[in-house]
C-alpha cells in the first residue's frame, strides 16, 4: 500500500498526472462494458480501477489494439470524459469536481491536444487557429498575434500563418495543430495517433517537433498502436482489456527523449 | 476580445453558405417588408378616408328632398325644398348650432370660351356659404359674393378641372364664358382637392344660386340646402334644428312622416374609417406571420448549421471554449441573419412605399418600421436560441466523435 505523497521536500515536483482506481464503464447491468477496468479487486471480484502517475517532462506512449481502452484513456486524461469512478489530478488539481465551465477552463490552460485527424477549424487561417486558444484565454490582440507567431515559427510554418487549412498538406496541418497545442505552455501535451494519418516524411517531421518539445521539458502522452512511433517515447505503456499490462522505461524522465538522444550520438 | 472576434466568426459561418443564408435572410425581409408595407398601405386608406372627410366640408350636413323612409313617394305630398326653407333655417334665431346656410340647385350645360367647348360634370347655383360648407378654396382669383347673389351678376368661379379644359395655360380670371347662351365672367379658380371616387370634385362651374336659377332652372325647387354646424360637437344638434325648422315650414306634424332627409356624410365616413382599422389589423397580422415563418425559417437553418459544425463545436471545446462562448457564437449568427435581413426588409418596405397599391398610397408608420425591425432582431435572439443552446451543451467528447 502506498501512501500519499503530499509531504515530499520540493525536489520531487507534483506528477503532471496522478490517477487513483480509475474506471470508466459503458451501459447497464449485464450490459455494462468496462473500457477501463485495472486489475480485479482481490475483496470484491470488481473492477479494482487504474492506477498511474506522469512526472514532469516525461514522454509517454500509450499503446493497445483497438477496443483496449487507450482511447477512453486519452479521453479522461484530456478532461473531454468523466471517468465512471476514481479519481483524476492533474497537475495537482482534483478535476472530478469541477463543472463543465472549470473543465473547459483546464481544458484551454493544461492541456493541448493533437488529434489523429488534425481538427483544425475550417475556412480559418493557420495563425486564426492558433491564437484561438488564447483567445478563450482572454489575452490581448497584440499579445495573441505575438504567441502564436512565434509558435508558428517554432513548428516551421511561420510564411503560412495566413493559410486556410485547405491550402495545407496534411503534414503542414498536423503542424499547426501542434502549434495551436503548445501556444498556451499546456502542462500536458496529449496526442492521438498524432500521425495516423501522414505519410514516412511527414511522421518524422511531427514526432521530431513533439520530441524538441519534450527535450525543452513539455510532459506529452502519445497514444499509438505503432511500435515506430512508440520507440521515440521514455516510457511505454501498454493497455490490454482496459488494464495496464506493460510499463517500460526506455529512458530517464530527465534526460533527452531516446530518438533526439540517439540522433546526438550519432552526430 | 470576443464580441470582435465573435462576429468575425459569425459572418465567416454565414458566408460558407451564402445561398443558404440569403434564402434564410429573404424570409425575414420578406416578413419585415410586409409589415412595413401592409400597415402603411391600411394607414394610407385610413389617411386617405380622412381626406375625403375634411375634402366633404368640416361639419357639414346635407338636406335634400324625399322620404328619409324612402316610402312616400307612392303619396305626392312630397314637397320640394325651397330657398324660402333655406332662409328660414338662416333666419332661425335661437339656433347657435347652425352656422350657415346654402341652398344648392345643380344642372348641367355645355361652356363655351372662344372656339372650345366644354361640358362641366355639374353646375351648381349657389349662396356664398357654400365654399366654406363644402371646403371649397380659391386657389386664383375670388369668391363671388352676397352682392353678385342679390344683384343676380353673371359671375362664376371653375373648378380647377373645368378651368384646365376651357383655358389650358391660360389665366381665366376675368374674362368671359357662356354657359347655356348666358356670357358669365369668371372670378375665381378653385384648388383641386383631387377625385377618390367616380366623380371628380374638381369639374365644377359655380354661380350665385339667382343667376343659374335665371338661365337654367327656373325659380323653382332647389336640389339640396347645405348646411354647417357651428362645431363638429354640434352637428346632431344642427341636425334636430333643421329638423324642427323643416317640419314648421312643410307643416308636417309627424316627424316620421318628413318629406326631407338629412345626410351627415362625415359620420358615414367615421363608420368607414373604422372598417379601415380593422383592414389594417388583419394586415397587419398577416404579415406578422409572415415574419413568424421568418423566424422559424432562422431556427430550421441554424439547426442545420449545428448539426453541420458539431465537430468543430467539438474542437472548439477542446481548445477550452467556455460555454458561453459557443452560445454568444451562434446567437450572434442566428442574430446576424436577422438584423440583416430586416434591414433589407426596411429597405424594400420603405422602397415598395412609394408606389401605390391597388390604388391606395401608403402611408409608412414610422413605428411599424422600428417596430418591425426590433421585432424581426428579437426574433433572431428567440428563434436562435434554442440552436445556440443545442450547440453550446453539447458534449465535447460526442461532438468531437461526430463524423
Amino acid at each position: 500500500m502506498r501512501h500519499v505523497i503530499d509531504n515530499r521536500v520540493p525536489a520531487h515536483p507534483v506528477p503532471v498526472i496522478r490517477i487513483r482506481r480509475l474506471t470508466k464503464s459503458y451501459g447497464h447491468g449485464d450490459a455494462t462494458v468496462h473500457a477501463l477496468r485495472g486489475p480485479d479487486d482481490p475483496e470484491t471480484g470488481g473492477p479494482a480501477g487504474v492506477g498511474l502517475d506522469i512526472e514532469q517532462g516525461d514522454y509517454v506512449a500509450v499503446m493497445g489494439s483497438s477496443g483496449s481502452g487507450k482511447s477512453t484513456l486519452m479521453n479522461i486524461l484530456g478532461c473531454l470524459d468523466v471517468p465512471t469512478s476514481g479519481r483524476y489530478l492533474l497537475d495537482g488539481i482534483d478535476v472530478g469536481h469541477l463543472d463543465e465551465q472549470q473543465l473547459s477552463l483546464v481544458r484551454n490552460r493544461k492541456i493541448g491536444f493533437v488529434f489523429q485527424s488534425f481538427n483544425l477549424i475550417p475556412r480559418t487561417t493557420a495563425l486564426a487557429q492558433v491564437e484561438l486558444p488564447l483567445a478563450y484565454a482572454g489575452v490581448r490582440t497584440a499579445e495573441r498575434r505575438r504567441r502564436a507567431m512565434a509558435a508558428l515559427s517554432l513548428v516551421g510554418l511561420a510564411e503560412r500563418a495566413g493559410h486556410k487549412p485547405n491550402e495545407l498538406s496534411g503534414g503542414q496541418q498536423q503542424r499547426v495543430a501542434v502549434a495551436r497545442a503548445l501556444v498556451t505552455a499546456p502542462a500536458l501535451l496529449l496526442a492521438d495517433e498524432p500521425t495516423g494519418n501522414l505519410d514516412s516524411r511527414s511522421t518524422e517531421e511531427v514526432l521530431a517537433l513533439i520530441d524538441g518539445l519534450n527535450a525543452t521539458g513539455r510532459t506529452v502522452v502519445l497514444i499509438t498502436h505503432e511500435d515506430e512511433v512508440a520507440r521515440h517515447a521514455k516510457r511505454v505503456l501498454r493497455l490490454v482489456d482496459g488494464q495496464i499490462v506493460d510499463d517500460v522505461r526506455q529512458a530517464p524522465v530527465d534526460g533527452p527523449p531516446p530518438f533526439l538522444y540517439e540522433a546526438e550520438v550519432r552526430a | 476580445m470576443i464580441l470582435w472576434q465573435t462576429l468575425r466568426f459569425a459572418v465567416g459561418g454565414l458566408a460558407a453558405n451564402k445561398v443558404r443564408s440569403a434564402l434564410t435572410m429573404l424570409g425575414v425581409l420578406i416578413g419585415v417588408a410586409s409589415v412595413i408595407l401592409l400597415l402603411a398601405v391600411g394607414n394610407g386608406s385610413s389617411q386617405a378616408v380622412k381626406d375625403s372627410i375634411t375634402s366633404l366640408g368640416t361639419n357639414s350636413l346635407t338636406v335634400s328632398a324625399g322620404s328619409a323612409a324612402g316610402g312616400s313617394r307612392a303619396t305626392s305630398s312630397v314637397k320640394k325644398l325651397t330657398v324660402a326653407d333655406a332662409k328660414a333655417l338662416a333666419s332661425d334665431g335661437d339656433s347657435s348650432a347652425i352656422k350657415s346656410v346654402a341652398p344648392v340647385v345643380t344642372t348641367s350645360g355645355t361652356a363655351l370660351y372662344g372656339n372650345i367647348s366644354y361640358s362641366p360634370g355639374s353646375i351648381v347655383g349657389t349662396y356664398p356659404a357654400y365654399f366654406e360648407t363644402a371646403n371649397q378654396k380659391v386657389a386664383h382669383g375670388e369668391y363671388f359674393t352676397d352682392d353678385d347673389v342679390l344683384g343676380s351678376r353673371k359671375v362664376a368661379v371653375l373648378g380647377a378641372t373645368t378651368a384646365k379644359q376651357l383655358f389650358d395655360t391660360e389665366d381665366p380670371v376675368g374674362k368671359k364664358i357662356v354657359l347655356g347662351g348666358t356670357p358669365f365672367t369668371v372670378v375665381g379658380v378653385l384648388q383641386a382637392k383631387g377625385g377618390s371616387g367616380f366623380t371628380d370634385p374638381d369639374d365644377v362651374v359655380i354661380a350665385p344660386l339667382p343667376t343659374v336659377q335665371n338661365a337654367f332652372t327656373g325659380f323653382g325647387p332647389v336640389n339640396q340646402i347645405l348646411v354647417q354646424a357651428a362645431s363638429a360637437d354640434t352637428t346632431t344638434a344642427a341636425q334636430a334644428e333643421i329638423t324642427r325648422v323643416l317640419l314648421g315650414t312643410h307643416a308636417i306634424a309627424d316627424p316620421s312622416k318628413a318629406d326631407f332627409r338629412i345626410t351627415n356624410q362625415a359620420s358615414l365616413l367615421t363608420a368607414r374609417e373604422s372598417t379601415t382599422k380593422t383592414f389594417t389589423v388583419l394586415l397587419g397580422a398577416v404579415a406578422a406571420i409572415s415574419l413568424l415563418v421568418g423566424g422559424i425559417g432562422i431556427t430550421n437553418i441554424m439547426l442545420v448549421t449545428v448539426t453541420e459544425r458539431t465537430r468543430e463545436i467539438g474542437i472548439r471545446k477542446a481548445l477550452g471554449a467556455p460555454r458561453a462562448v459557443i452560445l454568444g457564437q451562434f446567437l450572434t449568427e442566428s442574430t446576424l441573419l436577422s438584423v440583416i435581413g430586416a434591414g433589407l426588409g426596411v429597405a424594400a418596405g420603405l422602397i415598395g412605399s412609394h408606389f401605390s397599391i391597388v390604388g391606395i398610397k401608403p402611408v409608412v408608420i414610422p413605428e411599424s418600421v422600428l417596430g418591425a425591425f426590433g421585432i424581426a432582431v428579437a426574433i433572431g435572439l428567440f428563434f436562435g436560441s434554442y440552436p445556440a443552446n443545442r450547440a453550446a451543451s453539447l458534449r465535447p467528447i460526442d461532438a468531437l466523435r461526430h463524423e
